[in-house]
């Protein structure tokens, strides 16, 4: 019987697993090192306690995989998650204060972040839900439910003033995608975030004109037209976006009005048009598009104001910095160009174990944490950074494959929601180290030093091994 | 397409992407690895010597010498013995666990930042620091200089050395944190021939952070140029004597040689302590709050009435104008009658002319003049009459700056037209309205700068040479302005007949009138003016201004005492003290000399005590 079940485990993700473990405990002791504390075991340092942390992340990870029965999952989710709720609401008020947020109990020596544990009490809800029979994303009782379950966690996550780890909860938006929400929402999602960088780091006229153009050419593609809509769509682009320019040689005074609303105006005149031209043809696709326009009008138009008034001070100088709006090497920009230029000076094969001098030396703050990925870019390179992504990248593709193989709904929608949480924590992470995204503290999954967010990730990936050694049963 | 199918595309695409970035950090650029080997090559600032300033005759006024910054990267500092610590620089254990409680506040923003922790540490605590500093990781020494004055005299004009501050280095980038500049005095006007250059060391650290070696035995390192010497045209004795005089008394001498314009002693008392000039932040406070206001450099800045030695000046206009000659003669019956009012004067032989109302100091003779000056029929109206007495004023360099190179120069007040008008109302006033300019009373104010540069100019007969500090030495040009004549827009001719009463003012005999007789000295022929100013504020201020010898003068002096009362009493002995001491060496009367030095006059003074 042992062998077989043996047998049944995903071998790949284990060792993925141990892998990402292994290589985040040798970085930690990389980063703080120190002569007096050379051994890895040495339990007054981070790395000590690390290894103490992945014992104990083992033991768990073994006791799900053969001692709890699986079925208790979906049963024991709803309470599970609303016990995370309380003690989310709890931390709020009674944890200690870090770094300004409230998001640490303490309890004797260990201290947890409750936020970790929602990642898995979320998911397990979310798939209780959403393999109950008859559940359609369609119906709006259902959408509702899913909406409250991920939006509830990630609002007290924000009342804790923990912004970038509410962030991941947005992941589940891919989850929904594949469980039935439209593409189109995909798209839009990230036309906002396009938009919404043009519009600060070049100018609302510039978001306009791309969005004129895009919207155009999906127009053109749906109506099969599309030669006749590039027809309109270059010359008007192209005018537009010359237009400060010849406004400034010809006629000055168009200056007053403002390019961006004489921009709005023509754009908006050119839409009318099609909407009347193409009136009661095959156009189900316009009333969205139409929809998405309007929406992404609106969005330009009110980037400055949540720009200015409802980001946070440091939030917005993180995003100026990104955007090379602002460039703050000894402010808000330290960390990342500190980061970049630790990654940056690792070459192609890197300095060699114990070598990094700018992780060493506290030039990269919270280098254990959530800058481990400079550590392993400085020390192993260019080959060794692409070997992380690279398992982390079959990691999460793995899970997706595992998922779709389930035939149980309830682990194939679990299975995505762990695939959700480990793409938004691997990309927001390095993004961040590498300069792609803003400032974000949130931790890279198994890597990063720290028993909260190991066990977390541990018990989340290993409660879907566990699923998945099971699916033969069904 | 299937949905899953674009899931993996879209994970696989955002792996690309992060890798495409890892390949241009890590491959492509090259700016990273070059600031990657700045971290590891520590730069150090290598700070320059600042030039001394020289006196004179080549003695030095201010000096170097050598004290340590303590410095602290708070991140690095391992528990240490407080006490220990704090019996190094006697400290208050307080103290040092205010410092680490704000460390601790702030430490995000600190990070990994290396912060000064105490300033100016004498060598001697350095020196034990030095010994046990194994004990305290994370402190560390830096050598800085301060500055120290042999002569001990010259505090507000030597000025003070500060560090720079924030609002400082937004104004001026060209300098860094930790930098110093001269905040004021010589320090600040010579700021750019003092400082010198900054330098570099490279360093190389190990892997363990810790300074090795220097890199390539300092082959790429840049060494610190220091700064170029100053030469001043004070006479660091004479300076020094002059604030012994001034000790206890409110005012201000000021000294200069007449051929060139160079000053010799600047002296405003109460100044600041120089025992606390190379460490003022520490005793900022202390003076700031000082009701007598040692900062208020009042040679340069206080806009005094100039009494009597004004008469001088309208003396000479009126023989410029043509209304009086030297045998022009004036009753004076205890005073000037005009309607039923009176400026008075006090008992004296009468008439007198010109070279006599100098010497008695006439107030009545200078009213009937200015009359004269400003009733000249040349003139339509007392307007232009008036512009023109201003105009002429003005060529002795009253109320205006002289444009001396003492940074806080200020240039006094002199009235306008619009003054009066503003007083008495357009058209309403006249010659009498505003008689009391005759004597230097009124609307008029100037600094005892101006004094001493109308005792030079009187000294050299009509011009003079901007009062500067400064001579030139090589590699510091002085100021081409500095060596033009300005020519007063009175004729030259006209001066014997005044500087004859200025003679007589000192030098006629005993019982004959003379105001000055206090600033007799034997065979140095001083030529002086006393001036006894009215001050709305307690009693009279003493004024003297002299020059000596007669022919070819060496020094012109004006001194100024607040609150003194006569100044054939107070001011006139002082100031001729100061020219036996520059022209003899020392003085031949022992017994003034002590009566100056002792006496306090501060207590006449009042002022708002908190």
């Amino acid at each position: 019987m042992g062998n077989n079940r043996f047998g049944k485990i995903d071998i790949p993700l284990v060792i993925c697993y141990l892998l990402l473990v292994f290589i985040g405990w040798i970085n930690i002791f990389a980063s703080v090192y120190s002569e007096e504390h050379s051994s890895i075991f040495d339990m007054s340092q981070r790395y000590g306690m690390q290894f103490i942390w992945i014992l104990t992340a083992i033991v768990l990870a073994v006791s799900i995989l053969f001692l709890l029965n699986p079925k208790i999952y979906s049963v024991l989710s709803p309470p599970i998650y609303l016990f995370v709720c309380v003690l989310l609401i709890a931390v709020t008020f009674l944890g200690k204060e870090v770094n300004g947020s409230h998001s640490w109990f303490q309890i004797g020596p260990v201290s947890f972040q409750p936020a970790e544990i929602s990642k898995i009490s979320t998911s397990l809800f979310l798939a209780y839900i959403m393999s109950k029979y008859n559940f359609r994303l369609g119906k709006m009782q259902d959408a509702l439910s899913v909406a409250i379950t991920i939006l509830v966690p990630m609002a007290l996550i924000i009342l804790e003033k923990e912004t970038g780890s509410a962030l991941v909860y947005c992941g589940f938006i891919f989850l929904l995608y594949r469980e039935g929400l439209s593409g189109w929402v995909l798209v839009f999602g990230m036309l906002s975030i396009l938009l919404f960088v043009v519009t600060l780091a070049i100018s609302p006229l510039a978001a306009i004109i791309i969005l004129f153009a895009l919207s155009g050419i999906i127009n053109g593609i749906y109506t099969g037209r599309i030669l006749q809509h590039l027809c309109v769509i270059i010359p008007v682009s192209v005018l537009l976006g010359f237009m400060p320019a010849l406004s400034r040689e010809f006629i000055p005074s168009l200056a007053q009005f403002g390019f961006e609303y004489i921009a709005l105006g023509i754009t908006m005149g050119i839409a009318l048009f099609t909407i009347v031209k193409f009136k009661g043809k095959r156009v189900r696709h316009l009333k969205y598009l139409m929809l998405g326009f309007v929406c992404s009008i609106i969005l330009i138009f009110s980037v400055q104001f949540i720009f200015n008034n409802i980001l946070q001070p440091h939030q917005r100088s993180r995003i100026e910095n990104l955007l090379g709006i602002k460039e703050d090497l000894m402010g808000a920009g330290y960390n990342v160009h500190q980061s970049k230029i630790a990654i940056g000076s690792g070459g192609f094969i890197g300095k060699g174990f114990l070598k990094g001098t700018q992780t060493k030396f506290d030039f990269v703050p919270e280098q254990s944490t959530d800058f481990i990925f400079c550590t392993v870019g400085e020390e192993w390179g260019f080959l060794g950074s692409v070997l992380v992504i690279s398992i982390y990248m079959f990691l999460i593709t793995r899970l997706i494959i595992l998922s779709e193989r389930q035939k149980d709904r309830f682990a194939r929608i679990y299975g995505y929601c762990v695939a959700c949480c480990f793409f938004m924590h691997v990309f927001i992470n390095i993004g961040m180290t590498m300069g792609l995204v803003p400032v974000i503290g949130i931790p890279l999954p198994l890597l990063s030093y720290g028993g909260s967010s190991l066990w977390s990730f541990t018990v989340l990936l290993f409660i879907f091994i566990k699923l998945d050694m099971e699916r033969w049963r069904h | 397409m299937e949905k899953k199918n674009v899931l993996i595309i879209g994970v696989l695409v955002i792996g690309l992407i992060l890798i495409a970035q890892l390949f241009n950090l890590q491959i492509l650029q090259d700016e990273y690895k070059i600031t990657a080997e700045n971290n590891a090559y520590k730069h150090v600032t290598r700070y320059p010597v600042r030039g001394l300033i020289l006196d004179r005759n080549g003695n030095i006024l201010v000096e170097n010498k050598n004290t340590y910054d303590i410095m602290v990267t708070p991140i690095e500092v391992k528990e240490f013995d407080t006490l220990d610590f704090c019996s190094i620089f006697e400290l208050d254990p307080e103290f040092v666990k205010e410092k680490f409680r704000e460390y601790r506040k702030f430490r995000r923003k600190i990070g990994y930042q290396a912060l000064t922790f105490l300033k100016q540490v004498p060598s001697v605590q350095y020196s034990i620091f030095i010994e046990k500093s194994y004990k305290f990781p994370g402190f560390s020494a830096v050598s800085r200089n301060s500055r120290n004055y042999p002569f001990a005299a010259g505090a507000n004009l030597l000025g003070y050395v500060t560090e720079v501050d924030q609002n400082f280095i937004k104004r001026n980038p060209e300098y860094k944190s930790g930098d110093y500049v001269g905040a004021s005095g010589l320090e600040k006007s010579y700021e750019n021939v003092l400082k010198g250059e900054k330098g570099y060391s490279i360093l190389l650290r190990d892997v363990h952070n810790r300074i090795q070696s220097s890199f390539e035995d300092g082959a790429y390192d840049k060494p610190a140029i220091p700064g170029n010497n100053i030469v001043s045209t004070i006479d660091g004795y004479l300076q020094q004597y002059g604030e012994e005089l001034m000790k206890d008394k409110v005012g201000s001498v000021v000294a200069i040689e007449p051929s060139t314009g160079e000053i010799l002693a600047l002296i405003s008392s109460p100044g600041i302590n120089i025992e606390q000039l190379a460490s003022i932040n520490k005793h900022y406070k202390e003076i700031v709050n000082d009701p007598y206001k040692p900062m208020f450099n009042r040679a340069v800045m206080s806009a005094y009435p100039p009494g009597s030695v004004f008469k001088l000046v309208n003396g000479l206009i009126g023989l410029q104008e043509g209304v009086i000659t030297p045998e022009t003669r004036y009753n004076c019956s205890m005073g000037y009658h005009y309607g039923n009012r009176k400026l008075g004067c006090h008992a004296h032989p009468s008439p007198t002319n010109l070279t006599q109302s100098i010497m008695m100091s006439c107030n009545a003779y200078y009213c009937y003049t200015l009359k004269a000056i400003l009733e000249n029929d040349k003139y339509g109206n007392i307007y232009d009459a008036f512009n023109n007495w201003r105009e002429m004023v003005m060529s002795f360099g009253f109320g205006r700056k002289l444009g001396s190179d003492f940074p806080s120069e200020l240039g006094g007040t002199l009235p306008t037209t619009s003054t009066y008008d503003k007083i008495h109302g357009k058209n309403r006033w006249k010659a009498n309205s505003i008689i009391s300019l005759s004597i230097g009373q009124g609307e008029i104010g100037a600094t005892p700068l101006h004094l001493a540069n109308l005792a030079a100019t009187l000294a050299n007969r009509g011009y003079y040479y901007i009062p500067h500090l400064v001579k030139e030495s090589e590699g510091n040009p002085i100021d081409p302005r500095f060596k033009e004549k300005n020519y007063t827009l009175v004729d030259t001719s006209h001066f014997h007949k005044v500087i004859e009463g200025m003679y007589l003012a000192v030098n006629a005999a005993p019982g004959a009138g003379g105001t000055a007789r206090g600033a007799f000295v034997e065979g140095l022929d001083i030529c002086g003016k006393t001036g006894t100013a009215q001050n709305p504020h307690g009693k009279d201020n003493a004024v003297f201004i002299c020059f000596a010898p007669r022919e070819n003068p060496k020094i012109a002096i004006a001194a100024y005492i607040e609150n003194a009362g006569f100044g054939g009493t107070w001011a006139a002995p002082i100031a001729s003290l100061m020219v036996e001491k520059y022209l003899n060496g020392g003085s031949s009367r022992p017994d003034v000399e002590k009566r100056m030095k002792d006496a306090n006059l501060m207590q006449n003074v009042p002022v708002k005590r908190r």
